[in-house]
């Protein structure tokens, strides 16, 4: 038989991107997510040309300023603008919690894909692993260890971070490997002589992708906020480096009394934490064919054995 | 409809029903008219999106909080439409109740069986707990559930799907419903299972004498069951009418192209008739007749305006043509166009003549039962393939039949190994996969290539069907020129638009998935297709479509195909030869129609008798082997008959050393007392002689069929009739 | 049921030897208490530096493996060392655990029971304005820091004293030093100074675990049983609570071992910012003592603790399903 037959007669949407553009553009928090992101991006790496002071030198004339036009977020106890402090710090922190969102995704479907996909005792192991870190807070660890870090800088706080920070994603990578392995087509490519490993890039790790965009993109926001909370405690970014923690615990003290000091850092840190969280839940919904629009049961026919 | 003194049961009237999309409502019932009267059944039938399930749950108010519901459904003329959620509940469960489709998730998980169901009795009726748990065992027992009162305490997890759905009904019957909705009750289960809940249910409706209405897809099971049958599609009736009447002289193109896409147990009935198309859009109808474009008889006027359901004599149609049809009573083939095909028949010749393609002799494989979640503890061993024997030759269809559980899957996977196998010898192609090499493996994947049972699952969502298509070439290291050149010609050797490899799987209909599927598998040529139940997720109309790409494809490639299937009929209609299985063992095998015709082991015979026909009268008259039961947990090694558990003709042997052969020795594959083992089989190998009552096997003699017939089973007693 | 829990306790066991000796060699290598005593003033000798170490069982010059066999013969004798003042850790360990353990306890279930619930009502009014309301305060939470959240009480609170011209609620401490009055005044001034360090730690657990059951109970509206419900006559109300919220909790158990992690982080932030003397101001204080064994003391305390949680869970796991138990 090889009269073609009539395959669809109307248009279709084409294509999966423009499928997930278009739920993620419904979803209004998702855009506005993005749009708050990109407007904290252009601050953070725009905001320095929009003030002449440098974020560590004093100006002596202002001391304990409250904002102003020469000042735009005042000024701090020793005369440095607070503005140029905080776009800076905000910097810091997003690279921080860029890169630390990166290196645990990447870790954790590494693991994940792995554990997963060859079971037995790579499994075992791995997951003894898993099991081993999530006994300790990381908090606790980073904390003991970061004395010792000091002269290494913020990139090995980076590190440190994102070492303690993927075992939960690295677990559910795993589960959804394994009732990947037993589909059928993870299974056909196996019976074609696909090798593993080329399965694994091939069709698992494309298979988890979505949750991966999306759990990544929660993880800037978590990263974001142990970052800001280590730093606060004196164990993550120290000074004379900034970031959002280091300002905030700087302003702590004085917050009472000179709001402008905390305020701000701690209005940028929740706005960003929120934004990026509000594009992961969006994404959640427009990668997930399952959370439409019509959240209960549809009618459905199940196959017959 | 010729008009009724009392007023019906119930009356559905104008039925409409929404569902909110993303680009506004999409229609799911367009206007369904339905009258149901005491004690009848009523049999809707339509494949999957005609709206036949949506229409049973908006009679109850059922339906999720997306829908819009219009028009009216009268309950002995009480609106039931648009009553208040309180009012609605007091009629659900105790004037009518619902069975579901999927019994597992349809009980709760965590509340045990017998608790369920004495829930419903009491929201009813005002009887206290202890009462209630009684009248739950009683109704356990009427659905034939054994030892009800620890059946009682049962969680739905730990009940067999068969089981489920009876416990299922019992919970529908708690109360003496007026009227019982089923859901595609028998959908998910195997056909002996479904042979029993179906009785099941005839028994529940004549102890309560309700009213039944029958939702399916399944032709047999509605010709069986139904006293008249209402045709859906896209969101309409188009046809009803008494249960013979309708089979034997459809109105309606559509029900007339439905019965000719449907293979048929007894043979007959010719080559398949595919509806052209797919199933109309119901985001986006077309004006007119929604049926029009892939109907043969379509004119003009079909496109133009939606036909009304109208006729006489209770035989209603919503066809312009539909007077010409009832006086002219085409066959199916008449009316569709019936695609050339080559006989289904590997040839004529000397089998043995021919090459072998696939030999499995004595195949076992165990798993590990396990316990615990960490540390996982073998606590045993699942038998799941203990004895398959395997013969195909070249140019061959072997069928291999079996229940869910029987062990038809991991013997697929076995062969597709290409290992050493547990126990058993595999030769595929001429060579032991025992002793392949690294090398020889993969150069020998390219000889043999499957298809999957659900097109959805078996093609990687995330990748156009061009790579799909060219994933086992790129993994025999094909060169670029080759598979550029190679896809193009594999899509339109399947009957798909070359243009369409950089569309995903998504965009394609379940037909057309499971071609891009077999576009795949011929990618390198493979000289063995294994197709494991390659139709069983398509609508009957799609999959005589998909038989006969097959079909025409074995004849134009001189592949051989290995096809898996639980449909007797399917492997009926395609098979040259056929292998039954039961447990892990094959307990007969042998040409096609000798098999079907002239059934010798007992469970063969159960199987087949078990397989509704979709012909109303035919269906009626034939006496029915009921199995008890559900098959024994394959998690020990029998002594003996693994069938015996369930078999009738053991139950009904006279001679108690008939019996004890049945429970001591194993019984071999052999022609028995009704012919010569062949080659191939092992024949009595293990001991006890085959014969029984009749004595010894006469070698060469072959009553049945013809001198050397091709069959073969495993049975002690295979010369008895029961 | 009891052979599912007894292996998972003896799975967790294993994993507290390791994780022990994790945190024993991660701190005894990190930490250096030789700096803390040569920072001394005046500086002691080197001599009497080595004494002292080697005394406490802190001297990097003995290898790890050798400290940790001391370290852990005195453990089974529920010795857990002395801290670097030389004053037994048991001693300061006694008296933080229970101040931390307060905390910990009311914080994580206040925060779980309203987090189940505000979760399923939220589900249940999906995309009405409640439901929107309560999605845009839960994820204005979850992108609030635990110590941020614990600032913003505290400032509030001390303004409100500046305002008011005395304390309206304790911002400091977990009691009123030298409180006078019978047991009820003081169990009073234990719940006010409770309210603020309670709140900031509940407030982020019911954030996380009222969109996560939001999302369970929404899986559990669309399933096939709850529609089986109404179909035998429950009203939908009595069918949501009855068979819908029982099923929908169920994973909310492993969710409680995930999440007490989080929420002992958060203790460490609150007991800083609030001053209360437990566990986590220990640790910030012992780190930057270089404390070696008091550091490894409370690092068993979080990992028994974790574990206890995880052993918990699975129990709620098990009674609460059924399929797990067979």
């Amino acid at each position: 038989m090889t009269t073609p037959i009539p395959t669809e007669k109307r248009p279709r949407p084409a294509g999966r991107g423009r499928l997930v553009l278009s739920r993620l553009l419904a979803a209004r928090g998702a855009v506005v997510g993005a749009v708050l992101v990109l407007l904290l991006f252009a601050l953070a790496f725009g905001g320095p040309y929009l003030t002449p002071w440098d974020y560590a030198t004093p100006d002596f004339s202002a001391l304990h300023q409250p904002p102003s036009a020469e000042h735009l977020f005042g000024t701090n106890g020793v005369g440095q603008d607070v503005f140029a402090q905080t776009v800076r710090g905000l910097q810091k922190s997003l690279v921080i919690g860029l890169l630390v969102a990166l290196f645990s995704t990447l870790l954790a479907s590494v693991v994940g894909a792995c554990a997963g996909y060859f079971g037995g005792w790579t499994d075992r192991a791995l997951m003894f692993l898993v099991d081993l870190l999530l006994v300790f807070p990381a908090f606790l660890v980073i904390t003991i260890v970061s004395a010792r870090l000091k002269s290494a800088g913020w990139i090995a706080f980076v590190l440190l971070l994102a070492l303690f920070n993927w075992m939960i994603t690295a677990r559910v990578v795993r589960s959804m490997t394994i009732s990947l392995r037993e589909r059928e087509f993870v299974r056909a490519a196996r019976f074609m002589g696909v090798r593993p490993l080329r399965i694994i890039s091939r069709h698992i790790l494309p298979n988890v992708a979505s949750f991966l965009i999306i759990d990544a993109t929660i993880a800037v926001g978590g990263a974001v906020m142990s970052e800001t909370a280590l730093s606060y405690f004196g164990f993550g970014v120290k000074p004379p480096d900034v970031s959002l923690g280091t300002l905030l615990a700087a302003g702590t003290g004085d917050a009472p009394v000179f709001p402008w000091l905390f305020y701000f850092a701690a209005a940028l840190l929740v706005l960003f934490v929120l934004a990026v969280n509000l594009i992961g839940d969006g994404l959640r919904d427009a990668l997930d064919p399952t959370s439409g629009a019509s959240p209960r049961r549809s009618p459905r026919r199940k196959r017959r054995p | 409809m010729t008009a009724t003194v009392d007023t019906p049961l119930l009356a559905v009237r104008d039925l409409r029903v929404d569902f909110a999309g993303p680009d506004g409502p999409v229609p799911a019932v367009r206007g369904v008219d339905l009258t149901l009267r005491r004690g009848e059944t009523l049999g809707i039938v339509g494949e999957s999106g005609s709206g036949k399930s949506v229409t049973a749950l908006s009679v109850l108010g059922l339906l999720p909080g997306t829908a819009r519901i219009s028009g009216s459904v009268r309950l002995d003329g009480r609106e039931l439409v648009g009553l208040p959620g309180r009012e609605l509940a007091a009629i659900r469960g105790r004037r009518i109740a619902m069975v579901f489709q999927d019994p597992l998730s349809a009980f709760t998980p965590v509340y045990r069986i017998g608790d369920q169901i004495a829930e419903a009795v009491r929201i009813h009726q005002r009887v206290d707990k202890a009462a209630a748990r009684r009248r739950a065992a009683e109704l356990l027992d009427l659905v034939g559930i054994p030892a009800p009162d620890r059946a009682l305490d049962s969680f739905p997890h730990e009940f067999s799907g068969g089981m489920r759905q009876r416990a299922m009904i019992a919970m529908a019957v708690a109360n003496q419903p007026d009227i019982l909705l089923a859901d595609e009750p028998t959908t998910a289960l195997d056909v002996t299972i479904q042979a029993q809940v179906l009785d099941v249910l005839r028994t529940a409706q004549r102890e309560t004498g309700a009213a039944l209405v029958l939702v399916s897809h399944d032709l047999g099971v509605i010709a069986g069951t139904a006293d008249r049958v209402a045709v859906m599609y896209a969101g309409r009736v188009v046809e009803t009418a008494g249960v013979d009447e309708l089979f034997a002289a459809p109105h309606h193109p559509y029900s007339l192209g439905l019965i000719g896409a449907l293979p048929r147990l007894d043979g007959r009935g010719g080559p398949l008739v595919p509806i052209p198309g797919s199933p109309a859009p119901m985001a986006e109808l077309p004006p007119g007749c929604p049926f029009a474009t892939r109907c043969p008889l379509a004119e003009e006027r079909c496109t133009a305006a939606e036909p009304a359901l109208e006729g006489t004599d209770n035989h209603l149609s919503a066809c312009v043509r539909s007077a010409e049809l009832a006086e002219r009573r085409p066959a199916p083939a008449e009316v569709y166009p019936v695609p050339a095909l080559p006989g289904a028949a590997a040839g004529p010749g000397d089998r043995s003549a021919r090459a072998q393609v696939l030999s499995v002799s004595g195949l076992g494989k165990t798993f590990p039962l396990l316990k615990g979640t960490v540390f996982k503890r073998k606590v045993g061993e699942v038998y799941a393939v203990d004895g398959v024997d395997l013969d195909l030759r070249e140019g061959e269809t072997l069928g291999l039949v079996g229940e869910s559980g029987s062990g038809k899957s991991t013997t697929l996977f076995e062969l597709l190994r290409l290992g050493a196998p547990e126990t058993g010898r595999i030769e595929l192609l001429g060579r032991d996969t025992a002793a392949l090499t690294r090398t020889e493996a993969q150069r020998l994947r390219a000889e043999v290539q499957i298809v999957f049972q659900d097109p959805m699952a078996s093609l990687d969502p995330r990748m156009p069907i061009g790579d799909i298509v060219a994933e086992p070439l790129l993994a025999q290291r094909a060169p670029r020129e080759e598979t550029a050149r190679r896809v193009p010609e594999l899509l339109r050797q399947v009957g798909l638009d070359p243009e369409h490899a950089t569309r995903y799987p998504h965009q394609f209909s379940g037909g057309q998935r499971q071609r891009v599927s077999i576009a795949r598998a011929l990618a390198v040529r493979p000289r063995l297709l294994v197709l494991d139940e390659p139709v069983s997720a398509l609508d009957v109309s799609i999959q005589a479509g998909v038989l006969n790409l097959l079909q025409s494809l074995k004849a134009e490639l001189g592949l051989s195909y290995l096809f898996v299937s639980h449909d007797l009929s399917v492997i009926r209609h395609l098979a040259d030869r056929v292998s039954v299985m039961y447990l892990g063992r094959t307990v007969e095998q042998g040409e096609v129609s000798a098999v079907f015709d002239r059934p010798r082991h007992p469970y063969t015979r159960a199987l087949l008798s078990a397989v509704p026909l979709p012909e109303p009268a035919a269906e009626r008259a034939r006496d029915r082997i009921l199995l008890a039961g559900d098959p024994p947990p394959p998690t020990e090694r029998r002594i003996g008959c693994v069938f015996r558990t369930r078999c009738p003709r053991y139950a009904a042997l006279p001679v108690p050393a008939d019996r004890a052969l049945c429970e001591r020795e194993r019984p071999a594959l052999t022609g028995g007392a009704l012919g010569a083992a062949l080659g191939g089989a092992p024949g009595g190998g293990l001991g006890g002689a085959p014969g029984g009552v009749l004595g010894a096997a006469a070698p060469g003699g072959a009553p049945g069929g013809a001198p050397g017939a091709d069959h073969q089973a495993a049975c002690h007693h295979q010369g008895l009739v029961t | 049921m009891l052979r599912y829990l007894a292996k998972r306790l003896s799975y967790y066991a294993v994993l507290l030897i390791a994780a022990v000796f994790l945190a024993y060699a991660i701190s005894a290598t990190a930490l250096q208490p030789r700096t803390y005593f040569e920072a001394k003033v005046p500086r002691p000798s080197v001599s009497s530096v080595e004494r002292q170490l080697t005394a406490l069982n802190l001297n990097d010059r003995t290898p790890v493996v050798e400290r940790f066999g001391h370290w852990a013969g005195g453990l089974l004798h529920g010795d857990l060392g002395r801290t670097i003042h030389d004053t037994p850790v048991t001693d300061d360990f006694g008296r933080r655990v229970w101040v931390s353990l307060r905390l910990l306890l009311l914080g994580s279930v206040l925060g779980m029971v309203l987090g189940v619930a505000v979760g399923a009502w939220s589900a249940v009014r999906q995309y009405r304005i409640s439901d929107r309301l309560l999605t845009v305060l839960s994820f204005v939470l979850l992108s609030t820091p635990v110590f941020l959240v614990a600032l913003f009480l505290k400032n509030g609170a001390i303004a409100a004293k500046d305002a008011a011209g005395h304390e309206v609620v304790p911002f400091t401490g977990y009691e009123t030093p030298g409180l006078t009055g019978g047991l009820g005044a003081h169990l009073a001034d234990w719940a006010l100074h409770l309210l603020l360090p309670t709140i900031s730690l509940a407030l982020g657990g019911l954030a996380t675990y009222s969109r996560y059951q939001r999302g369970t109970m929404l899986d559990v509206l669309g399933s096939d049983y709850l529609r089986t419900a109404e179909a035998k006559g429950l009203t939908r109300g009595r069918a949501l609570l009855k068979h819908g919220l029982r099923t929908a909790v169920i994973p909310m158990s492993t969710m409680f071992a995930y999440s007490f992690l989080g929420i002992f982080t958060g203790a460490i932030f609150t007991e800083t910012i609030f001053g209360w003397h437990g566990m986590g101001e220990w640790l910030i204080k012992s780190i930057n003592e270089q404390d070696v064994n008091s550091v490894v003391a409370i690092n068993l305390f979080t990992a028994a603790v974790v574990l206890a949680s995880g052993f918990l869970a699975d129990t709620l796991h098990a009674a609460l399903d059924p399929r797990v138990r067979s």
